[in-house]
């Protein structure tokens, strides 16, 4: 369903993606993992025809660039964070973009109560949660049925319950035969929604495995997600790398990976450089893994 | 709370809309946003405001009767027109892309089965009809209150100014375009676009006379020069279509008019033209290769 065939996208002189290749088959669902920077968002956006790229991008074997209209007819996109008119109203943007899809509006009714923002439609969508948004572009994404789900980091600004909320609603997508690419710094979130993982490490894709084997590979670990003040996450980058940890950024704050014996340890290092943590969860591959076995076991 | 299932259908392919229900719909999305919003509604008071009080203080001043009152009050239409209008489209121009993808609404926008060329045609397209109403609105105010206090007016006259006043917009949001789309950011696209703005209406003028005097312009290159201008195409083409004498112009205009007749309308024409198709098809080309983030 998507080809993407030695893919190069330079952002001036730094190769944000580098010789990519992958395929997408029908009913698919794909991950793409990586650290901040590795280059996820990049080749989704190349996908989308946003930016311009050298190698070749199809979907339904519709050039992603050339035919980047036709291609995208068969893409349903939910980006990080819906960025939208606000003074717009529910019902009037998802009117608006059913018209630009070339869905008819009796379409639009179904698409909302489908995603639970039904009782919504008459508010303005500066009035939706951030959940809400998400859920509207969901709705949006939906509008004619594409065979094709893009979904880019759209649990990132969400708070727990949020995530819950919309992890479920897209977990019951995944299984529909729609395609999905998608790209996430949530081990969780991976093992309850892909098939397949793909890692980008500086725009390179280093490894293509099954999401079990993936999860499986982590081992006994687990990613502290700390929530933290924009104004200080790149002073707890410096200080926990200072530390000896990986850490990297995503969309309310800081990941790093730890081990069983150091969960604690990264809460000593912000202490002890004056660094305020706001909330943390600890998500264990453990639970990942076992999630993602029972998931594939449930496909066979 | 969510909905228990969602079954998709997977429909088979359906054709992509067409370009100009694309151009409509974006257009219209653009119309409705530029006349619920608040610069919009501020130039369009200002405008009307404005062109009111030039109407009376004419009226006054022509005693209730004769064309001369509409004379004068055409003069300051048109000086009315010339401030206030490249202001109004130069800016909402220059403001529709920029802030847009700022907004990261472009991108969200291109990733949906749309091109890049029907969203600056929408686009354009959409505040060119706001623009429309706005100076309908003005004008329109203007002729009833001069048809009020018994201007004798001529239709005509008012049509002329009406129609060069829209291509004068046309022009000017076309140039708000470029620069829109070579801006990274919607607050440097909108000082630029004020700084094109005192360019236009204030420097060239100033720039044209100092020119002329101290490098000996021939009058038909001054005339040349003042054709760059669309500021002074409009002017000049006002002032013509009116039947008013191209004389106030000085040297140039009446070198024009000797020199062109009734071949300036044709010339005047074809400067506008080149105002509004080049720097629309520059923006379109610009944004089709730079990167909508």
């Amino acid at each position: 369903m998507i080809t993407i065939h030695n893919v190069t996208m330079h952002f001036g002189r730094t190769p944000a993606v580098a010789d990519a290749s992958l395929d997408i088959a029908a009913g698919d669902s794909l991950a793409l993992w990586g650290t901040n920077g590795a280059g996820k968002t990049t080749l989704i956006r190349c996908v989308l025809g946003l930016l311009r790229y050298q190698g070749t991008i199809t979907v339904a074997g519709h050039d992603a660039w050339s035919d980047g209209k036709s291609a995208r007819l068969l893409v349903g996109y939910v980006p990080q964070e819906l960025s939208f008119y606000d003074d717009l109203g529910v019902g009037e943007a998802i009117a608006y973009f059913s018209r630009l899809k070339g869905v008819r509006t009796v379409a639009v009714a179904p698409a909302l109560d489908s995603v639970g923002l039904a009782d919504h439609a008459r508010k303005r969508v500066r009035e939706l949660s951030g959940g809400m948004k998400q859920r509207l572009a969901l709705a949006i994404a939906l509008l004619g049925d594409p065979p094709v789900l893009v979904l880019d980091e759209v649990t990132a600004s969400l708070d727990a319950v949020g995530r819950e909320e919309f992890v479920a609603l897209l977990e019951r997508l995944s299984g529909s035969g729609r395609t999905m690419l998608f790209a996430s710094h949530r081990i969780e979130e991976v093992a309850a929604l892909a098939r397949r993982v793909a890692t980008l490490e500086k725009g390179r894709i280093v490894g293509i495995e099954a999401c079990s084997q993936f999860v499986a590979k982590l081992g006994r670990g687990a990613v502290l997600h700390l929530h933290m003040a924009p104004r200080v996450r790149e002073r707890a980058l410096n200080s926990l790398r200072q530390g000896g940890f990986v850490p990297s950024l995503n969309g309310v704050g800081v990941l790093v990976p730890v081990t069983p014996e150091q969960k604690a340890a990264p809460f000593r290092v912000l202490a002890d450089a004056r660094i305020p943590v706001d909330d943390f969860e600890l998500v264990s591959f453990a639970h990942a893994a076992a999630m993602a076995a029972h998931r594939e076991e449930a496909r066979s | 709370m969510i909905a228990p299932t969602l079954v998709p259908h997977l429909h088979p392919p359906r054709t992509a809309p067409s370009l100009v229900s694309n151009v409509a719909v974006i257009a219209r999305r653009e119309l409705r946003d530029a006349i619920r919003s608040r610069w919009f509604l501020l130039y369009t008071v200002a405008f009307v405001v404005l062109g009111l009080a030039v109407s009376f203080v004419s009226a006054a001043g022509a005693g209730g009767t004769g064309l001369s009152g509409f004379g004068r009050t055409t003069a300051g239409l048109i000086n009315l027109v010339l401030l206030v209008v490249p202001l109004m489209a130069l800016t909402a121009g220059a403001s529709s892309i920029a802030s847009d993808r700022e907004r990261g609404m472009l991108a969200y926008l291109l990733a949906q089965p749309v091109t890049r060329a029907e969203v600056v045609w929408g686009k354009y397209l959409g505040l060119a009809a706001s623009l429309f109403a706005s100076l309908t609105l003005g004008l329109g105010a203007c002729a009833i209150i001069l048809a009020w206090k018994g201007v004798r007016t001529s239709p005509a006259s008012i049509l002329w100014l009406a129609g060069l006043s829209m291509l004068l917009a046309m022009g000017m949001l076309s140039l708000g375009f470029l620069i829109s789309v070579l801006a990274r950011r919607a607050s440097v696209a909108v000082g630029t676009a004020i700084f094109v703005w005192l360019s236009l209406v204030f420097v060239s003028d100033l720039a044209l006379m100092a020119g002329a005097v101290a490098l000996r312009l021939r009058i038909e290159r001054l005339f040349a020069l003042s054709c760059a201008n669309p500021l002074q195409v409009f002017k000049m083409w006002s002032l013509h279509a009116v039947d008013a004498s191209l004389d106030v112009l000085g040297p140039a205009g009446l070198y024009a008019a000797e020199e062109y007749g009734r071949s300036l309308h044709a010339i005047f024409a074809g400067c506008m033209i080149v105002w509004i198709v080049i720097p629309l098809l520059a923006a379109a080309l610009l944004l089709a290769r730079r990167s909508p983030l």
